[in-house]
Parts: C-alpha cells; structure tokens; sequence
C-alpha cells in the first residue's frame, strides 16, 4: 500500500496549473496563420429562410470566406445522433435531418445560419453583420405542454404533432392493478426546468489543415475525443480517423453539453481543409446560451399508489420531455432511458409504469446536464413520496424507511430494467439524521419563527445509475456505439508509469486520481504516474467521460490493464529469479518469489523488460512493460444515499436561504475522499441552483430567449450557500473490480428533491403541498398568497 | 466592439472642446456600462473621450451641511471613505452594495447617474436626500435630474462633475437584489432632512421615483408603524421575468418600512 494510493486524500495534481492561470484551454492555442470564424445566428425562433445574400459580407476587408447551406449540402453531413430509441410501438424515433448550417428553415434561436472566416476576430464580426438573410417569420412554439397541442406550430413536415418519440417503460396493467387496489392515490404534477449548462470555459474550436498530408488536428473543447472523431469525421465530414485527430487539451466543465457533438465543431475543420489555413472559433458567452445543449425541461404528471399502511404499492408517471429544435446527440436517450428506469429508487415499489412523450419545440435542442435524468427521476420520486406522506399523515423518514430494498434484499431487481448491487438505505439514512441533526429541527423552527422566518427540512433517500455502461445492454436501448472504456499502461525504462486513458478530464481530476489508482496497483508512489488523456493521437479509442463513469468504467480499464503488467513482470522476474511464474507473488511493489526472501523490485523488473539480461528469455517472451486494456462493465454501477437541507423563507419577500445541507452518499470505494467531497460540493450546489435560481425561460409568443444572460440567468454564488456537510457511507459494488460507484452527479441528483422538500415543508402551514422549481423569491411570494387567504379561511 | 479614436484630455475645457468638436463622442468613466455596450456593438462612438486625465473629479468632502462627492469617485471609495460613513452611512452602505469588487473598484458616481439604469442604486441616493447635481454647465436639483428610462435632463456636451448630498438627519437605503443581476430589482432611500422626508425608489419603475404617499405617512411619525397598509399601486410599474409589477409594488412597501426601521437602528 503507497501513502498516496487509494484513499489518500491527495491534492489535486492539476490545480496548480488551473490556479495559477496556466491551464492550456483551446482558446490559449494559438497556429500560425489562424482565420477566425463566426457564425451567423438565427434571430427568429421558426422562420422560412427566404435567401441569403453574402455577397456583402466576402465584399468586407479581410473576409476569406462565407459559408452557408448552399455551401455546405452534399459537403458535409448532418449531425447525428449517437443514441436512437425506439417507441411503444417498436418503431425507431422520429430523426429529421439536422443541417450543421441551417437549410431551409430555422428552428430556435441561435441556429446557426452563417459562417464568417476571416482574419481577424473584428473583419469576421464585421462581415457577419452584413450577410443578409431574410426570412419569413413563421409561428413559434417553446413550452413543451403547448407543442403537443393540436393546432401547435410544426416544427418538420414528416413530424406530426411535434412528437419525435413516445416512449414507455414498466408494466402498465401491473400498474393498472396496483392502482386499484390502492388505499390511496397521492397525485403530483411538476415541471423540472429547463437549465443551461454554463461551463466557465465556452466552447471552442480550432482546426488545422495539413495539405502535405491530408491530415487534419482538431483542437475543441470536449468530453469525448474519440466518440467526436468517430461521429464529425467519419460520419459528418468523410474524413477517416487515420487522418483525423480530435485534442481536448484543458477543458473548463462540460457537465454533458460538452458530450454533444456540434456542427460548429464540423464546419470548423471543414473551413480549415477548404482554406487550408487553421480556422478558429470560440463561443461569447451570449453564444453559449443560445448554442449549448440544454438540460431538464420536463412537464410530469405522477401518482403513487399505497396501501393503508403507506407501502408503495405502484408508481405511474407520464412525461412530456422538450428535446429542442433538433435531435442532439444523445437527446432523445436522456429523458427516457436514463429517466424512467430509475423510478424505482431506493424502494421497493413492485409496479411501475412511466410513459415519457419526447417533443421538438423552438428551442435549444436539450440533452445531458449533469445527471442526465436521474436527477428528473429523483425530483419526481422524492416528491410524491413527501406528498404522499402528508397525504397520510406519516413521517417523512418513516414512509421512506417502511418502502427501502432490505440491504440483504440485494442485489435486487427492479421492475424498470435496472439490477442493483449493492447499497445500504438504513445506513446512509441513519447517518444524515445525525450529522443533520433531524430530530433537533424543531427547536430550529421555533427559532426561526421568532425571527419571523418560516423553517423548513427536507430530506431524500436516492439510487441512481451511472458507469455507463454495459455495450450490450446500451445497445439494446438505442447506443449506435459501444460503453466500454481502455486504458493503456506504459511502464518507461526507468520504472516511472505513463497512463494513457480514453476517459477525459474537465474538472474531475483524472490526473491525480488514476495516477493514484495505478500507483496503488503497482506499488509506484503516485507522483511517478502520468496521466494522459484528451488527445486521439495519445490514448487508446475510448468513450470520454460522462455519466460518471470514469472511475467505474476507465478506472475498472486500468486495473485490467495493471493486472496484465503485472502478469508480464512475473514472467520477467520468474526467469530473473529462476523460479516458476506460479511462485511468483506481486506485493508491496515487488514481484517475489513465494516463501522466500528473493525478489526483484518494480524498477528492475522495469529496467530489465527494456535492457533485457542474458536470463531474459527472449525467445519466448516479448521485451517491453506496456499493456493495453478494454473493459466493458457487466452492469451499471448503483450510487445512493440520504440528502437534508434545511431552508429559511421569509413570508414577506419570497426570499428563501438555504441554512443547512447535509449529504450522505454511497459512493463505493472511494479513491480519493477529498475529491469525492469536491464532487459532492459542486454537484450540490448545481442542484441547488436548479432548485432556488437557475431558470431558462422562453418567451412563449416570440420564443426568444428571455434569460439570455446572466443579468437574467441567475447562477448559485458562493454566498447562496451554507457549510455543505458530506459524509461517505459506502458499500462496495459488485459491478467492477475496483468497487467504484461513481461521485460525479449524486449531489445533482439528490439536492433539487432535497431542497425543494424543505422549501414546501417551510411552507406547510399554508397548506401548500408543491411548488416548482426554481423556488424564486417571487414565486414562493405568490404562492403564499395564493395559499394565505385560504389558509385564514381554513 | 467597432474602432475608435481614444483621447485622455487633461482638463475639463479640454474634454469640453473634445465633445464640441466630435460629433459621436462618448465620455468614459468607470467603463462599467460604456465597454459592455462597446463590446456588444451597441453603440459605435466616433471617439470616446477617457475623464480620468482630469484632476480633482474624484475628491470625497464634506462642506458645510453638505458631502461633495466628485463624479469620477469610485464605488468602492465612497463605501470606504470615513467622511461618508460618518455623514451619511447610509449612502456608504449604498455604494458598497453595488455589484461586485471589481465593479465598485471601477464603476463611478457620475457613470451611474448619467446612465440612470432603471435599476442602479445611485439614483434612489441622489433623489432621496434631494441630492444637487453639478456639471460643467450648471447646478441641476435632484428633482429634475431623473427624466426618464435611462435619461436625464442633461444636455449634449455637459458633464457631470460632481454630487453635493445634503447631510440628513438620519437616512436608510434597503434593497432588494435582483436575484441575478443583483442590481436593484426594488430598492427604497428613505432620509429624514432639514426640509422634510423624502422617500426615493429605485428598479421598480422605468425611471427612480419619490413615493409622496409614503413621505407624508413619515411626516406624520417617522416609524415602520406609519407605513402599514401602505399600498403601492402598481400601474405603471416594470415587470420582467424575475419580478411582475405586483410583486414589485409589494416589496416597495416591505422595503420601505425595513427602511425606516434601519434609519431608526
Ligand atoms: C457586473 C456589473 C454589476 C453591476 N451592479 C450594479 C448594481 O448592483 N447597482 C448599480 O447601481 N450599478 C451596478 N452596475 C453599474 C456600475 O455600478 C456603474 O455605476 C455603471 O456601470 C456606470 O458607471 P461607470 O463609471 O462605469 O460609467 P461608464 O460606463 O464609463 O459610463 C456610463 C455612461 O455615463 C456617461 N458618463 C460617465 N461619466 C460621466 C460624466 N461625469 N458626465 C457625463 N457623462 C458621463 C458615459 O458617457 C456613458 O454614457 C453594475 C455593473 C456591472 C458591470
């Protein structure tokens, strides 16, 4: 065991660079001869394009180039898809084209139009204004209740009624007959708003050209370099991977709009062949909030069935989902396979049924957002279960505790596809009661009404799915491509270890992570591994990283491939120490020979792979200390846990602070617990930005984005917040060989439910049983009162 | 943003005859409010003309029964300066609940008021304490300085040079922020002074405005007490995504009462 291995809590390795600004993102590259494009977006929600005329703007100084669709069609492809899911029905979701530059028609606002290259940042910003565009202005539709309507603007011909996919899951007459034998029926509609993303870093784009060789070098802020490859290259430009490399250098946040795949990606390296001149983009901010792919956007209707008892007895759940004015790259997957599915939680409700209807609208097309429908899932479910305990009059902790899988019950399997294997409810719900104090909460109210402040707690139990993900089961629900993850381990001639992972940093510290995780396994000090990752032309082919699934799927890859190094260095040191390879044993970073005190350290098995001794018996064993690895995972993995925020709402203003938070999560092993918390922390705080502030709002006439910028989007600040509490309370998992479960989205998954809770337990003596997110001051402002003349009446 | 020339004149005259002379001229203060519109594209200023050359615009003093505060003073010296927070607290308190550090540190007096943004907090000082504005040109009373959604009864080619804030008896600036912006989405300067009570609101409406009803509710009894059942009409009123005019209207009387209660702490 090293000092600095599994479970040390080391610092991160890539934060100096990050904290002292020398981060090297790709608007910090800079190639010789670079051209600057921008691009032309679509002021109209839903509007006929009449014609174009650029002949204006490649008239302006310093303008190479405008690209339109006219430009583009038959040159480059659509955009695709990476996950298709299929309907009720069977039948493979409706996936109209999507032109990387808007042909015909635009569908929200922002869709990009036009392309301006020129050679400098302001000639290109200059031309751009001057390519004309005219348009017919065709009615919109933004609200994802209103695009089903009959009579709603049609956003595609061959689409009808907006409907892209209408999806199910569960069985509905098990369901049916749980229902009617119900002692109760607790009912729930909900929105889950919609969000943008706002990774600090925008999105960005610079592609090179090398006429020499027909070589093309994309550098582009993503999650998934190889996946990117794969889909803007073979699929959309024609371009074969061999000549065709995708870089990720440092990467500010993604948190799944960076997992999309993006025309601006496409055209960019297109322009940069067509040019032969490296091509360079990055998005404003105000770009950003009109290009990057949403999240959330649900409209539910839910209800639980219980019998007198308060056991769940069955769960139905009907969605309409907003997916935008396109089909993103895994849009359609997230409000569906990654939704309905986790309905179960940590319960053990035997019937569950959820329909979800997938719609297009004038909007920005949605996709994953930092927990990616497990979050949508957990809102719906740990809702209900507060309403229907109030509905019966039962304790909010009891309800939960009477309905939880036994943690002898697992592995246990759902009735909506999932198989847990491991978790422990009774536990992490044991310990969030403690560390939050729960059963001293009543003193705290009584304190906070004094100071005429209305307190409220509330508390989630959760399970949630990520480590994606088995290819065949993927495959199953629509993946045009496999889950697995690689891992390449390179032991140099001195011994120090460079690794090579498919998996991508943006913020989750796979640098001082997986330099742990392969130090531990090989018994090399930390400090002497380095992580590569983000380059095509480095690392093996592999996913990227979202759905937390780094450390359970690419960290599950490096262990394999640790375990095939340390297979060879027993050969090694077998025929160095003149033994038998079965009687060599790895410990302590030592291959020895069992029973005795003979052995050769790591360094020397290392040195002697590359400068082989006489004893080295080169005939029938290779030279060299590399090995590669892909491990596709047997399951997900089954993160969960117990969350408790306490808020404070003052009646008079809406204004609701969140006091206390507490977070008690099932993490699996834990690599790092200092990187869990950090973990933790943000995704906290980015559920409670979902639950207190975060809002995009569309107007529903115009479908302009009203929340365009951050005078408008309000973001959680440091001083929204309260000292965050977390504590793991692990069981391992069975599904990968480290025993990871993953960390990167429960705080996301958990606090939205968590805080919402509290913010309607705080208003409960108004009888006001929901509320919808955000919980802005004056929503809960007119909610009160709403609820207070009926409340005074009662 | 589109080009321009820049010019750093050294004297009021100077910057005087700048603006004569350019015919799309833009003076440039803290930048706060100038750049973003530069860097937007919109606004395309032939030349814009930097104020910090000119020495003497940016001194904070009391005189007499009054503050002098030069318009090229900064947020965040106005909140720091003792001769302000023994004053008129409630004007630093003010001036330190203005956007972030890097805004206070930049952003100026002047710039604010001149810009007259319907949601900036200066306005509601400058209108509650009947604040008197001097230019290069004249002395404008506070009362008819505000004209409208980012307006004011400057002329073209006048410059605001500094802000003379009548010490008052005692005085209260509450805000509520903007949930996003933190701008002002309703904020409320209540002043006692030597010729009465004066009661300024800002971001609630198209431009800053005085509530009469709630002044002559104060004459009576300057006490929290005095405004229950104020009711504050919403028409005419801004709504946004953030805030309908109700809503606005509301939160004008809370923080008007929290005002006074603060002006009496
Ligand atoms: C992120 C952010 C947050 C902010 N939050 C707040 C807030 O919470 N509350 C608030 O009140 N304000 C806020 N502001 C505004 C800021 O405080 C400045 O007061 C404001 O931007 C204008 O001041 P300035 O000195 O920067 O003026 P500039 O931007 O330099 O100028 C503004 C306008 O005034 C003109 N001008 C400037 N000085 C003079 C003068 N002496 N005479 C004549 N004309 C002049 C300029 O020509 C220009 O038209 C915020 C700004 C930002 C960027």
């Amino acid at each position: 065991m090293t000092q600095d291995g599994i479970g040390a809590p080391l610092r991160r390795k890539e934060d100096r660079r990050f904290l002292t600004g020398r981060g090297r993102y790709v608007h910090d590259i800079v190639r010789p001869g670079q051209l600057y494009a921008v691009f032309l977006r679509s002021p109209h929600a839903h509007a006929e394009i009449l014609g174009i005329d650029t002949r204006p703007a490649l008239a302006g100084t310093g303008v190479v180039a405008v690209y339109t669709a006219a430009d583009t069609a038959g040159k480059i492809n659509g955009v695709p898809c990476a996950w298709g899911i299929a309907g009720k029905d069977g039948k493979p979701m409706k996936e109209p084209p999507h032109p990387p530059l808007a042909l015909g028609k635009v569908r929200h606002v922002g869709d990009p139009v036009a392309m301006v290259v020129a050679e400098s940042l302001a000639a290109a910003r200059n031309a751009a204004e001057l390519v004309q565009v005219s348009y017919k202005v065709l009615p919109a539709v933004t609200g994802v209740a209103d695009a089903v309507k009959p009579g709603a603007p049609q956003l595609y011909d061959d689409v009808p009624g907006n409907l892209c996919c209408d999806w199910a899951v569960g069985d509905k007459a098990k369901t049916d007959a749980a229902f009617a034998k119900a002692h109760h029926v607790a009912r729930l509609d909900l929105v889950n708003n919609r969000l943008v993303p706002n990774a600090m870093e925008s999105r960005a784009a610079l592609a090179e050209y090398e006429p020499a060789t027909g070589d093309y070098t994309l550098y582009t802020s993503t999650q998934l370099p190889h996946v990117a490859r794969v889909l803007l290259g073979v699929l959309m430009l024609g371009i074969p991977e061999r000549k065709f490399r995708v870089v990720a250098p440092d990467v500010g946040g993604g948190f799944g709009s960076k997992q999309v795949v993006y025309a601006e990606e496409a055209l960019v390296t297109w322009a940069a062949g067509q040019l032969e001149r490296p091509v360079k983009w990055v998005a404003e901010r105000s770009e950003a909030f009109l290009s990057d792919a949403q999240g959330r956007d649900h409209v539910t209707h839910a209800e639980l069935a219980l019998d007198k008892d308060g056991k769940f007895l069955g769960l139905r759940v009907a969605t309409l989902a907003n997916i935008g004015g396109y089909v993103s790259t895994f849009g359609p997957n997230i409000p569906t396979n990654l939704y309905g599915p986790l309905l179960a939680g940590a319960y053990t409700t035997p019937a569950i049924y959820c329909e979800v209807k997938v719609v297009f609208s004038n909007t920005v097309p949605t996709d994953a957002y930092r927990g990616a429908g497990r979050p949508e899932a957990t809102y719906v479910l740990e809702r209900i279960v507060d309403v229907a305990a109030r509905d019966l009059g039962l304790d909010r902790v009891d309800i939960r505790r009477r309905n939880f899988i036994a943690k002898d019950a697992y592995p246990y399997q759902t009735p909506v596809m999932l198989q847990y294997d491991t978790g422990d409810h009774a536990a992490t719900l044991a310990r969030a009661l403690d560390l939050s104090g729960w059963s001293g909460f009543a003193a705290r109210r009584a304190g906070a009404a004094s100071r005429g402040k209305l307190r409220g707690i509330g508390i989630v139990t959760y399970i949630e799915a990520c480590g994606l993900a088995p290819s065949r089961i993927a495959q199953q629900l629509g993946a045009r491509g496999g889950l697995f993850e690689s891992a390449n381990i390179r032991v140099n001639p001195s011994g120090d270890v460079s690794v090579f992972t498919g998996a991508h940093s943006h913020g989750q510290g796979h640098e001082t992570v997986f330099a742990q995780l392969v130090g531990e396994l090989l018994g090399v000090p930390s400090a002497n591994v380095e992580v590569v990752h983000g380059d095509t032309a480095r690392s093996p082919f592999g996913l990227g990283t979202y759905g937390s699934r780094s450390a359970a799927v690419g960290g599950a890859a490096l262990f394999k491939a640790a375990g095939k190094i340390i297979d060879k260095g027993k050969k090694i040191a077998a025929a160095l120490l003149e033994a038998s390879e079965q009687d060599i044993e790895f410990k302590n970073g030592a291959f020895m020979v069992a029973g005795t005190d003979r052995a050769k350290s790591f360094v020397e098995i290392a040195g002697a792979a590359y400068t082989p001794p006489p004893s080295y018996p080169l005939e029938t064993l290779e030279p060299g200390l590399e090995e590669t690895a892909f491990y596709d995972p047997v399951n997900f993995t089954y993160p969960g846990g117990c969350h408790v925020a306490e808020v404070e709402i003052d009646p008079e203003t809406g204004v609701t602070t969140l006091v206390a938070y507490t977070a008690v999560d099932d993490v699996g092993t834990v690599l790092n617990p200092m990187i869990v918390e950090g973990q933790v922390h943000g995704g906290v705080v980015q559920g409670v930005g979902q639950a207190l502030c975060e809002d995009c709002v569309y107007d529903p006439e115009s479908g302009q984005l009203l929340s365009g910028s951050f005078m408008d989007y309000c973001m959680p600040r440091a001083d929204d917040l309260p000292v965050i509490v977390s504590a793991t309370e692990s069981t391992v998992s069975a599904h990968n060989p480290i025993g990871v479960k993953g960390c990167g989205e429960t705080g996301t998954i958990a606090s939205p439910a968590t805080v919402m809770n509290a913010v309607v337990d705080a208003l409960a003596a108004y009888g006001i049983s929901h509320v919808d997110m955000p919980a802005s001051p004056q929503r809960i402002w007119r909610a009160i009162q709403a609820a207070a003349p009926r409340a005074a009446a009662e | 943003m589109y080009s321009f020339a820049y010019h750093c004149p050294a004297s009021l005259a100077d910057a005087k005859a700048l603006l004569g002379r350019i015919e799309e001229a833009r003076l440039l203060a803290g930048g706060q409010t100038l750049i973003p519109t530069l860097k937007q594209r919109l606004a395309s200023p032939d030349a814009v003309i930097d104020l910090k050359g000119i020495g003497g615009l940016a001194a904070i003093e009391r005189r007499g029964d009054a503050l002098a505060i030069g318009a090229l003073a900064k947020h965040a010296a106005v909140a720091a300066s003792p001769v302000v927070r023994q004053a008129i607290p409630a004007l630093a308190g003010l001036a330190d609940g203005i956007g972030d550090p890097q805004v206070r540190n930049r952003g100026t007096l002047g710039g604010s008021i001149v810009n007259n943004d319907p949601a900036a907090d200066y306005p509601a000082a400058v209108l509650g304490l009947g604040a008197t504005v001097h230019t290069s040109e004249r002395a404008i009373p506070a009362d008819g300085f505000f004209t409208g959604l980012f307006e004011t009864d400057l002329e073209p080619g006048e410059i605001v040079t500094s802000v003379s804030f009548p010490i008052p008896h005692r005085a209260a600036y509450v805000k509520f922020p903007n949930p996003a912006s933190r701008y002002a989405m309703v904020g409320v300067f209540v002043a006692e002074t030597s010729s009465g009570i004066r009661v300024a609101v800002t971001g609630a409406g198209p431009c800053v405005f005085r509530l009469a009803a709630a002044e002559q509710a104060l004459a009576r009894s300057f006490a929290p007490a005095s405004l229950d059942g104020l009711r504050v009409d919403s028409q005419g009123l801004s709504s946004d995504i953030h805030a309908g005019a109700a809503y606005r209207a509301h939160l004008v009387a809370v923080m008007a009462r929290r005002a006074v209660l603060q002006a009496l702490g």
